[in-house]
């Protein structure tokens, strides 16, 4: 037989690595040919590599080449092997082709490359860490592997774009690559040259279609069930039996929390909010909330655990807003703190503090750090050349000034930052500036300001990155842009602002100048510490006890991975630093963007006003986290989630092995016998729960909401499958079967109801409540899976746990959301001409009213619809169809309509 | 055709009693079979795989080696080129090569039939009505050939679009 290839096709590798299977069996000729040789025949297209079989037949699939090479070896075909070929040519290879071409032919790089190709890689660890085998198909090495190790490598090989997080893809793709005809086939094709080798070949390709039309996409990636080993089995059951004894006493909530030797401490801290913007949903998952769960979830580890968070509040925005309101500046922040603490309050948030950055200590403090840093020497004093708006008669704060950028040309640049390139500006660059208060052009004054030498910090920083990075849970993207921003080089910023609302420099000649937020604001979490405890240095000046999580939106990663670091490695005072920098992605809003200015989205004080629980809000945006990607907040797949993870999944599940209790065993758990198949199921619901845990200790909250949606679908399957209903009316082997059925379904419900804590925290006190589920086990959470609800336990009344989300109900929501003014405007001029003979009703009837009433007559419509479907007693009908008649007449009054004349109307 | 409706019409032909239920993953809808003993099954080609398998008739998968790799690169064929949403010219390009290969073939193997021509002549369907109209003044192509002979066996004589119906 003979095998074609063609300089740097991506294709030759797998085959090349699998050619070394038929040594000895077949006789193999290889030559080299042109990219656009057609060697097939009856292909129109040219296809390298291809195979020419002795029979004349052509093989022209890479996969099928390989597997024919397998095959030849003795191998046998399995289902999981072409799993995984099917998954490689389905999904793998559009991504991957997308991303090559990047990174290849248009020599793009970073998160260009990887971002098509990060769901894929995730799959694939994944599984390979679920299945806890070292290679795909199994033990050993296998064709599976081979064709994906060798569609993956040329852009695998590039450390960059191998992600550190993903581990057990890693150490395969280690264990393949250093095999021996993998390596020989990556010198033949790569020869050295890494990726670019397949230039040549790529060039003459078309370019591909993106692999998914909606990069955007909320799908969860589905979970296997894995396969399990006896003793797995038997180290569960065992587990299980021990029951509530192996709970750990309860620790005492301190307060002050402190950190405590030999313990693990850990410090959670949120991005502090600007004060006078009330926050979306975007900022709301993007830290306060995902902050929260991993709050949470560090509590029922019985890990000592400090969660704060606080208004950011000095700085000219807030000046400006004072002015606009006519308040001084502290009262604004009085006021907009509350609304901010309101907020946070209905979405249930745990913070041990929740501060502001006004206080004396965030002087103090700030001061402490800032001579520390002047006496080592790394602060620099230069004349600025900054902008003043003469009409305003002040100088400029960067968020004051617009124009066009000086790198990407983008009109509508920051004084600080680019939106466009992300690239950071001096306010000064920028081309054609206007002062956005009076949109006059500021002209350039020169000034004294102070700088924070970071070339000079540099080298500690990069040490210090050192020790961090390896091991820890920094997500991708913060580290993609620490290294960025250490790639091009640090340099001097300006730490000091012409302002009055600040915190004042303590230095000759500059007292009427006030500390650069950049500089402060991060210096907020230990102020705001300070003032809840006099002993806040335990947690800020103890970075060998304490493990500090920081959440925060990628935007603000440059503050708390770089300026925060360099300024306190800086005083060489031993300040805690950041050990996790936990950043999300963007959440979009339907297929936009939030907008105050527009009215589009919501915000964080209208979520209350939808009539939806704080815990639906929680539960969805959570959901949606951006964790990886940006995700999109959606209303109808808001319902949808609702509808039928919630109230069909888990609500369904929860509610079932409750009402089972009461129904059938008098509110009492009944006595358990396990058979081997309600064994199995116990050490899968342990093995999705160490999942659950694995992932929230990595803090991939999205991911382990999963996790528990994975368990309870496990369950209701166990109760469809055991029909404990039918079996209670049984011989007695078969009560004593619905019996056990019912008691492992409930203890499931438990161990559900404590997951579930850090995401719907109601929710789950709701059940608790309902099970009567002791106090320990409400409030720690083990690696096992434990029967906290033994035989005879009594449990309280069980009712159901969420409500159907309707489509009317969620169309008006995102009617009233979605682009708020025109609809506001259309309205009005409703309102100001309305027709005269309505006008009564339609000042009597809200919509509220209406809604009702909408809601009542779709009801009594489906009870018509189904009475007459089951060919009901016409009596019946009659009396449904003038009900529902009578309720579509008050719609109509409601709504000011003219009331339908009977039928004849059909017609249209 | 839903791969759900696809595999069940398998099932039956390949004369399964027992009928599975099947799931749909993700915007493509990617079939998903839970069995009983072990993980859950992704995909149109790994389903039908096992499916053949479990009603004995690996035959169906060919019975030597290159028979195999040609049974797999087919049902590769299937879902990545027929499945995929093309424009015209794709479409016509792809119904030429089929149409060239098919040239001195009964079924894709040769003279064998597999589970190739079962998924493809599902798979085919959406194009093959107009694609007879067109070219029924000329004479029948080995495409059409092809398309009839898979139609005639056993078990498969009935259009797929009636079934789901």
């Amino acid at each position: 037989m003979r095998l074609f290839v063609s300089e740097g096709a991506p294709g030759n590798l797998p085959v090349l690595a699998a050619a070394g299977r038929v040594r000895g069996r077949a006789e193999l000729l290889i030559s080299t040919v042109g990219p656009e040789e057609c060697m097939v025949p009856f292909l129109t297209r040219p296809k390298v590599p291809v195979l020419q079989l002795d029979s004349g037949n052509y093989l022209f699939s890479t996969s099928s080449i390989c597997r024919y090479f397998f095959l030849l070896s003795g191998w046998e075909q399995d289902d999981l092997t072409n799993q995984w070929l099917e998954w490689e040519a389905t999904e793998l290879q559009p991504a991957l082709s997308a991303a090559l071409y990047c990174l290849v032919v248009q020599g793009k790089k970073g998160e260009d490359v990887l971002g098509p190709v990060r769901r894929a890689l995730t799959h694939i660890d994944h599984s390979l860490s679920r299945q806890n085998c070292p290679f795909l198909a199994g033990e050993t090495e296998s064709l599976a592997d081979i064709v994906l190790w060798g569609a993956l490598y040329p852009l695998l090989q590039d450390p960059a774009y191998l992600p550190e997080e993903l581990g057990a893809l890693h150490s395969w793709f280690q264990t393949l690559s250093t095999q021996e005809p993998c390596q020989r086939a990556a010198e033949t094709v790569l020869k050295q040259q890494g990726v670019l080798a397949l230039r040549p070949y790529l060039q003459k390709q078309p370019q591909p279609s993106p692999p998914d039309e909606s990069a955007v996409t909320n799908e969860p990636e589905e979970e296997e069930l894995a396969t399990l080993s006896e003793e797995e089995i038997a180290m569960a059951v065992t587990a299980w039996e021990k029951g509530l004894e192996s709970l750990p006493p309860l620790r005492p909530r301190q307060n002050p929390v402190l950190p405590v030797a030999g313990e693990r401490n850990v410090l959670i801290t949120s991005a502090l909010p600007y004060v006078n913007n009330v926050p979306h949903l975007g900022n709301i998952i993007g830290c306060v909330l995902s902050a929260d769960v991993f709050a949470r979830y560090s509590r029922l580890r019985q890990w000592n655990t400090l969660y704060l968070c606080g208004t950011d509040e000095y700085g000219t925005a807030t000046e400006t807003k004072a002015m606009e309101e006519g308040l001084t500046p502290q009262e604004i922040c009085d006021k907009y703190h509350v609304i901010h603490a309101d907020i946070y309050r209905w979405f249930n948030i745990s913070f041990d503090i929740f501060g502001r950055t006004t206080t004396p200590q965030q002087t103090k403090i700030t001061q402490d750090i800032f001579q520390r840093l002047l006496t080592r020497g790394f602060v620099l004093r230069d004349t600025v050349e900054q902008l003043r708006c003469e009409h305003c008669a002040r100088f400029l704060a960067d968020r004051f000034v617009e124009g066009v950028c000086p790198f990407c040309g983008y009109e509508e640049a920051r004084g600080d930052q680019c939106d466009k390139c992300g690239k950071l500006i001096n306010a000064i660059e920028l081309k054609k500036p206007q002062c956005k208060v009076c949109r006059s052009c500021p002209v350039v004054k020169s000034s004294q300001h102070l700088f924070l030498d970071l070339p000079k910090l540099e080298k500690r920083l990069e040490e210090w990155l050192g020790k961090t990075l390896p091991g820890s849970d920094w997500t991708p993207n913060a580290r993609f842009i620490i290294r960025s921003w250490l790639r091009d080089g640090l340099k001097p910023r300006c730490i000091t602002r012409d302002l009055k609302w600040g915190t004042p420099v303590p230095l000759e000649g500059f007292e009427d100048k006030v500390f650069y937020v950049w500089f402060d604001a991060t210096i907020g979490y230990l102020s705001i510490t300070a003032n809840y405890t006099d002993q806040w240095e335990r947690w800020w000046k103890n970075p060998e006890q304490v493990d500090l999580y920081q959440f925060m939106a990628k935007d603000n990663v440059p503050f708390h991975g770089l300026v925060f670091p360099c300024s306190a490695l800086g005083t060489e005072d031993n300040y805690t630093l950041v050990s996790h920098l936990i950043a999300t992605e963007y959440l979009n809003y339907e297929d936009g963007k939030f907008s105050k200015s527009r009215g589009v989205g919501v915000f964080g004080d209208m979520a209350q006003d939808t009539g939806i629980p704080a815990d639906i809000w929680r539960f969805y945006l959570l959901y949606i986290r951006p964790e990886g990607q940006d995700s999109a907040f959606s209303w109808a797949d808001m319902l949808l989630k609702n509808n039928s993870e919630l109230l069909n999944n888990l609500g369904n599940f929860i509610n079932r092995a409750g009402m089972f209790v009461s129904k059938f065993f008098g509110g009492y758990v009944p006595e358990m016998v396990l058979t081997p198949d309600d064994q199995r199921l116990l050490a899968h619901v342990t093995l999705e729960l160490r999942h659950y845990h694995q992932l929230l200790e990595k803090v991939r909250i999205r991911d382990a909401l999963r996790s528990i949606l994975t368990i309870s679908r496990h369950g209701n399957q166990y109760i469809q499958v055991n029909e404990p209903w039918k079996r209670i009316k049984g011989n007695e082997a078969d009560r004593q079967r619905a019996g056990t059925v019912t008691g492992l379904a409930v203890n499931i419900a438990a161990l559900l109801s404590v997951m579930l804590q850090p995401y719907m925290p109601t929710v789950s006190t709701t059940i608790q409540d309902q099970l009567q589920l002791p106090r320990p086990a409400c409030s720690i959470l083990l690696t096992n899976f434990l029967c906290t609800l033994p035989a005879g336990h009594q449990i309280g009344t069980v009712s159901p746990l969420f409500q159907k989300l309707e489509n009317d109900q969620i169309e008006s929501l995102k009617q009233r959301f979605g682009g708020g003014q025109l609809e506001e405007s259309l309205e009005l001029k409703a309102k100001v001409s309305p027709k005269p003979e309505v006008v009564e009703t339609v000042t009597t009837a809200g919509p509220q009213q209406i809604q009702v009433l909408m809601d009542e007559v779709t009801k009594q419509g489906n009870t018509v619809r189904e009475l007459k479907a089951q060919k009901a007693d016409k009596n019946q009908i009659a009396a449904e169809v003038a009900k529902l008649l009578e309720l579509k007449k008050q719609l109509a009054l409601a709504e000011g309509k003219p009331l339908e004349t009977s039928k004849g109307k059909k017609k249209k | 055709m839903a791969a759900a409706a696809e595999l069940a019409l398998l099932e039956k032909s390949l004369g399964l009693s027992k009928r599975n239920k099947y799931s749909a993953r993700g915007d493509r809808q990617i079939p998903v079979l839970q069995t009983n003993n072990g993980p859950s099954l992704t995909g149109l080609t790994t389903i039908a795989a096992h499916l053949v398998k479990q009603a004995n008739k690996e035959y169906l998968l060919g019975s030597t080696a290159e028979e195999k790799a040609i049974v797999q690169q087919w049902l590769e064929y299937r879902v990545t080129q027929v499945d995929k949403h093309s424009n015209k010219d794709d479409i016509r390009t792809l119904l030429k090569d089929l149409n060239a290969y098919l040239e001195d073939k009964v079924y894709l193997t040769g003279y064998n039939f597999t589970l190739a021509d079962i998924l493809l002549y599902y798979g085919l369907h959406r194009f093959i009505v107009s694609y007879e109209e067109r070219t029924e003044q000329r004479g029948r192509p080995p495409l059409t050939n092809f398309y009839l002979e898979t139609e005639a066996r056993r078990g498969y004589r009935s259009s797929p679009r009636s079934h789901n119906q």
